[in-house]
């Protein structure tokens, strides 16, 4: 059986954030960026979701970052903790050393401090790759009727790849992303590979490579990796990469 | 100012409001929908068990159908449901099931042959149909009799959000992410859209549309341990309360989730109990039986809750440096099992506790979860109070969940909500009554209004906090208006939430910033999560029995004979410190499943003589009708089918027969 334990010491972290607030000219004296250092004690079972509010409540209410579900799921806390980009909610500062430095995600529009639109950048790349199922017969689908069935394996193989929760971590660790502000990223060629994945579309290889046969799409990518190794879900980015760009080189686009 | 003109204004981006976003554009109205946040990071993605609809496809869910979900839902709500409506629900629920399996959400599927299960703590084996091999599959939950949870692995929420919003990015519907909306616009009792602050920048513009939906979901965050998202501060439910106008109900009908993890109180979800899990105490014994012989651990959710919690207070709770605690004990459901259908809450026990829940037993304590009471609407899902305002969802008061829901109940209600709303908002537009009529004049009256309160913000010399208020009313509702209840605590509560609420007109801003200011957020917001909270304690002072979710343990039983009522609230004037109650009567003698017992919980209660009758009534009806199908017998007692839209009113088929 196991138990809570119980921690007796309690570090002073030193927690350093870069901040910086595009829209204060507009209304405010503008600080620059700049990295500001706070010291929050530890306590036990602190999350950076914890750190971070207690900062804001005790220290500076003006500093911005975003929580949604503060369970790991949501995708709304992708930042770059330690130079490496992750969900902040559910990193435990016991795992981090006594200085943590925090730093908005890369690759996005930043909005303030920590706080980046990663919604504005996934609905495009949504709305570019028109991640959704293409049916001519969706328009008159009978719901009073016995569902199609499905392999069970083959539900459960799609369910893994729309484990994405667009956090932008693929995007941030995404050597391309930095050089090529199209491109798709891991997170737009996933959703390929999941449409590709379930009968229920019928868009044919040929339609995908309209989408990504190029290098804003999957011929970008150089295979550095970085997605796979900092995507929270553990997603198999690389695979589904790998077997997409074999698919697509062997269409006729 | 920048004023936006569309035909649909939606407020709020989970499942219910674009489902009901999608209904709307789909019969010709322009629709905006407005989110806090990117819409695939709504709360609906928390949702991790299953969706209830009856398609009896599993061996699990063998013989279920309409009828089945519609007592176990009505028994749940603990007769405070409106049934109607929960017949209109539990029909609909296969169609909007189907439609989402068409339009891309990966179902778990049925598998034929031998799989081994968990009951009772015993393993067995079980043999699924071919004929149903392939077919969207069910777990079992809570204050259910079949297998009726339909699922995706455990990330249900999050695999129908997702299909949800690229449906709607497919059908052109923008969603301005960010926004919030701070005030309904309304002149004569008719809603004619919204000011909206940008939380990027701080603008304040306006959005007139011809039809208005709440779809903000729940206010959880008025509560301290809470499983909800931080966003869920009841926003659309409030700045609907402050036009005076539109009413909120059974506010009081607070939801408690038997496993969120101590002491952070994020969910796991009820398919661990639901598969095959248990509840432990300190000594390691498994309580539950001991206590509700028959469902066990899997009895409603209200009762789960109640009974941990007298379980910690019998002296049982497992003792840590945070308070006490129980165990929820999914070792015995094997790491496959976990790995397979458990995996978000695997993710979770890993990442929070440190623990792997195939080898270690996970510390959970019940937490507030859901909000049954909400914007009080029709069948429809018009407001009562203000025309052309809807409601839909959580942020809701529809009233399928009475006074308590059962889980998988809260993204069925989504989605099948929005499939009926979105349908009523297309058909108010398209009435006469859609027309409107609104000056300028009138849009910048309220957008001044707001403009000048912020402001007030800004500049005042107050002395208050609002990160500390809001603790304080967040400590006050979970310690005062919890799972337990009695009145002198209750009228404690409200006494500091109005203390609370007029000390929150004296805030004080170390940042002055207009612009994307988290303080000034918190600032305007705690009047508003505090008028919601008062509607909650003062309608559990008011009402002084215990039904479903609301316990008072000075009242303990359920009193049918002075309590089939629905509690309505409005906040007639600004400057009221209490919110006006009133109640609306349930007619036990049109209900179609009069009052009983639940088969799990207390057996006594307080019994209406008209139970009695209804039920004679009932016989005496179907005595009436011997060569009639069960479709016959329902119509016979309590007609439904014509407030359903044509199109969702045909039979559901099944494997079986119709």
């Amino acid at each position: 059986m196991n138990n809570i334990p119980l921690a007796e010491e309690h570090r002073m972290l030193q927690i350093q954030i870069l901040r910086h607030n595009p829209s204060a000219l507009l209304c405010d004296s503008d600080k620059g960026s700049h990295l500001q250092t706070f010291e929050v004690e530890e306590a036990l079972g602190m999350t950076l979701f914890i750190a971070l509010n207690e900062i804001r409540e005790e220290q500076d209410p003006s500093l911005q970052f975003d929580f949604v579900c503060r369970a790991g799921i949501c995708g709304s806390c992708g930042m770059i903790i330690n130079g490496r980009p992750g969900l902040a909610c559910r990193t435990l500062t016991k795992d981090l050393p006594d200085v943590i430095v925090l730093a908005p995600l890369p690759g996005f529009e930043l909005i303030g401090d920590l706080s980046v639109n990663t919604g504005k950048w996934m609905r495009g790349m949504s709305e570019h790759l028109e991640t959704w199922v293409h049916n001519q017969e969706l328009e008159e689908i009978n719901i009073d009727v016995i569902e199609e069935r499905m392999e069970p394996r083959l539900a459960e193989q799609i369910y893994e790849l729309e484990r994405c929760i667009e956090c932008g971590c693929c995007i941030a660790a995404c050597g391309t992303t930095q050089m090529r502000e199209e491109f798709v990223g891991a997170a737009g060629l996933n959703q390929i590979a999941r449409f590709r994945l379930d009968p229920r579309d019928k868009r044919s290889d040929a339609d995908y490579y309209e989408l990504i046969g190029n290098d804003a799409g999957v011929f970008g990518c150089m295979t550095l990796l970085g997605c796979e190794d900092m995507c929270p879900k553990n997603l198999p980015l690389a695979t589904q990469i790998a077997f997409l760009r074999r698919r697509m080189a062997m269409t006729t686009g | 100012m920048q004023i936006i003109y569309t035909d649909v204004l939606v407020i709020g981006g989970g499942l219910a409001g674009q489902r009901a976003a999608i209904g709307a554009k789909r019969r010709g109205h322009d629709t905006i929908v407005l989110s806090l946040v990117p819409a695939k990071r709504s709360h609906s993605a928390a949702a991790q068990g299953g969706m209830q609809a009856s398609l009896a496809n599993c061996l699990g869910g063998a013989g279920d159908n309409e009828d089945i979900h519609f007592q176990d839902t009505v028994r749940g709500s603990d007769w405070g449901a409106d049934q109607e409506v929960v017949r209109m629900f539990t029909h609909a629920a296969p169609k909007a099931i189907r439609e989402l399996a068409a339009w891309g959400v990966p179902w778990s599927r049925v598998e034929r042959g031998d799989h081994e299960i968990t009951v009772d703590g015993e393993k067995q084996t079980i043999s699924e149909n071919e004929a149903a091999h392939g077919l969207i599959t069910g777990r079992n939950f809570g204050g259910t009799q079949k297998w009726r949870a339909c699922y995706v692995s455990d990330g249900t929420g999050h695999a129908m959000l997702y299909t949800m919003s690229n449906r709607a990015i497919a059908e052109g519907i923008p969603v301005h992410e960010r926004m919030e909306a701070v005030a309904l616009i309304h002149d004569e009792g008719r809603c004619s859209g919204a000011i909206v602050r940008n939380l990027m920048t701080g603008e304040i513009l306006a959005y007139v549309a011809k039809a208005t939906c709440i779809a903000t979901g729940g206010f959880g965050r008025i509560y301290r341990a809470s499983t909800n998202a931080i966003i869920n501060e009841g926003m659309g439910a409030a700045i609907a309360l402050e036009t005076g106008r539109a009413t909120l109900s059974n506010m009081e009908a607070v939801q408690f989730h038997p496993t969120g993890i101590f002491p952070s109180g994020i969910l796991v979800t009820e398919g661990c109990r639901g598969d095959g899990g248990l509840l432990l105490d300190a000594n390691g014994h498994r309580f539950m039986p001991d206590y509700e012989p028959k469902k066990k651990e899997l009895a409603s959710r209200d009762v789960v809750s109640r009974r941990m919690e007298q379980h910690i207070a019998a002296g049982q709770g497992v003792k840590s440096r945070f308070g006490e605690h129980l165990w929820l004990d999914i070792r015995l459901l094997g790491r496959e099992h976990i790995d397979r259908n458990l995996r978000e809450v695997k993710e979770i026990c890993q990442y929070f506790l440190g623990i792997d829940p195939a080898k270690e037993l996970i510390p959970v304590r019940p937490a507030q979860h859901y909000s049954m009471g909400g914007v009080r609407t029709n069948p429809n899902g018009e407001s009562q109070g203000l025309r052309g305002l809807f409601a839909v969802g959580e942020a809701a008061c529809w009233d399928i969940h009475g006074f308590n829901r059962l889980g998988g109940n809260s993204v069925a209600e989504t989605v099948v909500a929005g499939m009926i709303v979105g349908e009523s908002i297309a058909d108010f537009c398209d009435s006469a009554d859609g027309s409107i009529n609104v000056s300028t004049a009138l849009v910048e009256k309220f957008a001044r209004k707001q403009t000048q309160q912020l402001a007030n913000f800004t500049l005042a010399s107050g002395t208050e906090n609002a990160f500390d208020l809001t603790r304080q009313m967040q400590e006050t509702m979970t310690s005062k208006v919890g799972i337990f209840r009695h009145g002198d605590q209750l009228q404690e509560a409200v006494n500091t939430l109005q203390n609370l609420l007029l000390r929150s007109r004296n805030i004080n801003l170390r940042s002055a910033t207009r612009g994307p200011n988290p303080e000034l957020v918190a600032a305007y917001r705690l009047p508003r999560m505090l008028k919601l909270a008062q509607c909650v304690a003062l309608g559990a002072l008011q009402r002084t029995e215990s039904r479903g979710a609301h316990y008072r343990d000075d009242y303990p039983q359920r009193n049918d004979l002075e309590w089939m009522q629905r509690t309505l609230a409005v906040w007639s004037e600004a400057k009221d410190e209490l919110p006006t109650l009133s109640y609306e009567p349930l007619s036990i003698m049109r209900m179609e499943l009069p009052p009983g017992w639940r088969g799990y919980g207390a057996k006594d209660y307080i019994e209406h003589p008209e139970s009695a009758l209804r039920r004679q009534e009932i016989d005496r009806i179907i005595a009436t009708m011997p060569d009639a199908d069960r479709h016959a017998h329902q119509a016979a007692l309590m007609p439904f089918l014509d407030k359903l839209p044509p199109h969702l009113r045909p039979l559901n088929q099944r494997l079986s027969k119709f």
